[in-house]
């Protein structure tokens, strides 16, 4: 039996730091990379390289290039790696390390779309985003103006509302209806969750048409602002909810435990612990549905109408946004136009990169932190 | 033994008043089902003010699902039942007369795993219990300081009661859960394996905690560590289940009876680690 837990027993002494010792040593690093390695690596590509100009420069009858030239080299490249590292390492390293190639350039070839879309958009549009593009509108700009003349000032004012009013309308459904789901877990739970997984399927346009018969039309309230918030809302609610009910799972039961065992009514114990753990997943949540619509076209295309001229009220009056800009400018036979729509292409971008770091500032702060002010504590 | 004079003492204190200041517990005719398996059955145990009970039995005997039946933790899970009642000074904590709310501020639960609220500081920590229930703090630094020394962690953390809670250790997370629960000032403590994750200087000062807090409150407390139970507990009851029945009180009665002349063979062989 375990008598060492007695009342009175002394911690065992520590032993003695084996510092001095430790530092004289060099550290080993099992699982990097050496030189070696990547010279292997780089032999073989080099002679897979020559092999392919080889056959497809010397020995086929006819020429081709480009695409099947670089599939042609990949190709090659596989089994002299793996005659390289077997004859070096034994045909279990082989394996490992073909796997490791294969893996890795699976990897590469899901993210280079990214960077060749954002490489684009960049070049194209850096031509003629200035300040000039963030503080004038189309209002004054003609097919003979400058592609530098002009600017999105309306469908940069028109985007911020339109997406804020939405996120303020979907942000408290969505994290409620995620309560619900996740804490309450009632009758209509998987109902619920069944409808919220079909809407993120939604197609954006038929969201757009709903709003466009309801609000533009039936009520005539006309084209606004506000009915194509309405219609990203309808598109952002299900992706919030989902989010963020997946981020309150998480939460450990152990904690809503704990509260209620300190005589928390249940609703309070949701608000002051299982929440306020989940902050940074919910703003994770929040940032990927406000992600999620900023570049929507279709919606507004049907409910904000589209204009050149500076509207900063969203509840009255046509407005304009961002990728409805976009949308008009590139459709332009006129290059200074489609040049806009780069530039606009480039802010969206931006903007949603703005968001994903506005996403992980405020989830990241822990308690007591900067941005987390407490009243006093301690002090 | 110093326990057996304080437990006289603690009795003889108790005994004469017609409420005792402290939470007495009474446990009566407790059985309770997992959906339709019966895990405990037919459960009175007497727990009273002032006295430390320790409840030890093996593993799946129903320790845990009895000490959550005190304070109204077993109906979270959804398909758990239970008959009998459960006296809280004479009240039936299943009745109608005391709010749910109010039984479980009454009687505060400290759990296996120290679970403190990972987005709160450790004063707040200390806090949430007054803010969980609603009530105003008058002055908060005195009742984080009070709280914190009863769990005997104020020296090391009076510095940095800013900081998150999730950064002290787990022995310190331990005692720092069990001064949230003091913090609201319950009658009853109960302690479910509060030292099996912890390490031995940990425990001993959680043991050292218990002690001191033992002739403030009612405290029950389940473990696994025999040793612990003789040191910690003036009370205790043993707990067994055969296989594919439901968990029963084998035998109970004070510790040192329990520890020395147990009258049932089966709870001799187990405090002396003769089981299995
Ligand atoms: N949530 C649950 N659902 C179904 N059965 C459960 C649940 N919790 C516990 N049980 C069952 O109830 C019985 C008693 O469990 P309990 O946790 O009370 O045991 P214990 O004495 O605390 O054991 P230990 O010493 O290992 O903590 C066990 O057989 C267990 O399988
Ligand atoms: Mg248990």
């Amino acid at each position: 039996m375990a008598t060492t837990r007695a009342l009175d027993a002394k911690p065992a002494p520590k032993p003695d730091q084996p510092a001095d010792a430790a530092r004289q040593v060099p550290r080993r690093r099992p699982r990097a990379w050496r030189w070696a390695d990547i010279g292997e690596f780089a032999g073989s590509a080099a002679s897979a390289l020559l092999l392919t100009w080889l056959i497809f420069d010397r020995l086929l009858p006819f020429r081709i290039q480009g695409v099947a030239f670089v599939v042609g080299w990949y190709v090659l490249t596989l089994p002299v790696y793996w005659l390289v590292v077997r004859d070096g390492h034994g045909p279990v390293a082989a394996k490992d390390r073909l796997a490791t190639v294969l893996i890795a350039s699976g990897a590469a070839l899901a993210l280079s779309p990214i960077f060749l879309v954002v490489g684009y958009v960049t070049v194209r549009g850096l031509a003629v985003v200035d300040f000039g593009f963030l503080t004038e509108t189309m209002e004054l700009t003609g097919p003979l103006s400058e592609a530098t003349d002009g600017g999105l000032l309306h469908s940069l004012v028109g985007t911020l509302e339109q997406l804020g009013i939405a996120t303020l309308i979907a942000v408290p459904l969505g994290v409620l209806t995620a309560v619900y789901l996740s804490e309450i877990a009632g009758p209509l739970a998987r109902p619920t969750r069944l409808v919220a997984d079909a809407m993120t399927a939604l197609p954006s346009i038929v969201a757009g048409l709903f709003i466009y018969s309801l609000v533009v039309i039936r009520t005539g309230w006309g084209f606004s602002g506000f009915a194509g918030s309405l219609a990203l809302t309808i598109l952002m609610l299900p992706t919030v909810t989902i989010a963020a009910e997946q981020v309150l799972r998480v939460v450990p039961g152990s904690l809503r435990e704990a509260a209620l065992a300190l005589g928390s009514p249940y609703w309070r114990s949701v608000l002051l612990v299982v929440l306020p753990t989940a902050r940074a997943g919910l703003a994770t949540a929040v940032i990927l549905g406000m992600a999620r619509v900023v570049g929507e076209t279709a919606p507004v295309l049907l409910t904000v109408g589209g204009t050149n001229i500076l509207n900063t009220n969203p509840f009255s009056d046509y407005q304009d946004n961002i990728p409805l800009f976009v949308f008009n400018q590139i459709r332009s036979s006129k290059q200074t136009f489609v040049d806009r729509a780069w530039g606009g292409a480039l802010l969206l971008l931006i903007l949603v990169l703005v968001l994903f770091v506005l996403a992980r500032l405020a989830g990241g702060a822990g308690p007591g932190g900067r941005s987390r002010r407490r009243k006093g504590t301690a002090k | 033994m110093t326990e057996t004079t304080a437990e006289v003492t603690a009795v003889e204190e108790f005994a004469p008043v017609v409420e005792p200041a402290g939470g007495t517990l009474r446990g009566v005719g407790v059985s309770a089902w997992f959906g339709a398996r019966k895990v405990l059955e037919n459960v009175d145990i007497d727990m009273r003010a002032g006295v430390v009970t320790a409840l030890i039995g093996p593993s799946g005997c129903g320790k845990s699902t009895f000490l959550r039946i005190l304070n109204r933790m077993h109906e979270l899970v959804p398909i758990a039942t239970l008959a009998g009642s459960v006296l809280l000074d004479g009240d039936d904590i299943y009745g109608t007369a005391l709010p749910i709310t109010e039984i479980r501020r009454r009687i505060g639960m400290v759990f296996q795993k120290p679970n403190p609220f990972p987005a709160m500081t450790i004063g707040d920590n200390v806090l949430a219990g007054l803010k969980l229930t609603g009530r105003k703090v008058p002055n908060r630094e005195q009742l984080i300081e009070e709280s914190l020394r009863r769990a005997g962690l104020w020296n090391e953390v009076r510095n940095r009661l800013g900081a998150p809670a999730g950064g002290l250790s787990g022995g310190q997370q331990q005692r720092l859960c069990i001064a949230r629960s003091l913090a609201v000032r319950p009658d009853v403590l109960l302690m479910d394996e509060p030292c099996s994750a912890l390490d031995p200087t940990s425990t001993r000062r959680i043991e050292e905690t218990i002690l001191e807090l033992k002739d403030q409150l009612t405290i029950v407390i389940v473990t696994h560590n025999m040793q612990q139970a003789q040191r910690v507990s003036q009370h205790c009851a043993f707990f067994l289940a055969a296989e594919d029945e439901p968990g029963r009180v084998v035998e109970q009665g004070d510790t040192d009876f329990i520890f020395g002349s147990p009258k049932d063979p089966r709870t001799a062989d187990y405090v002396n680690g003769r089981f299995g």
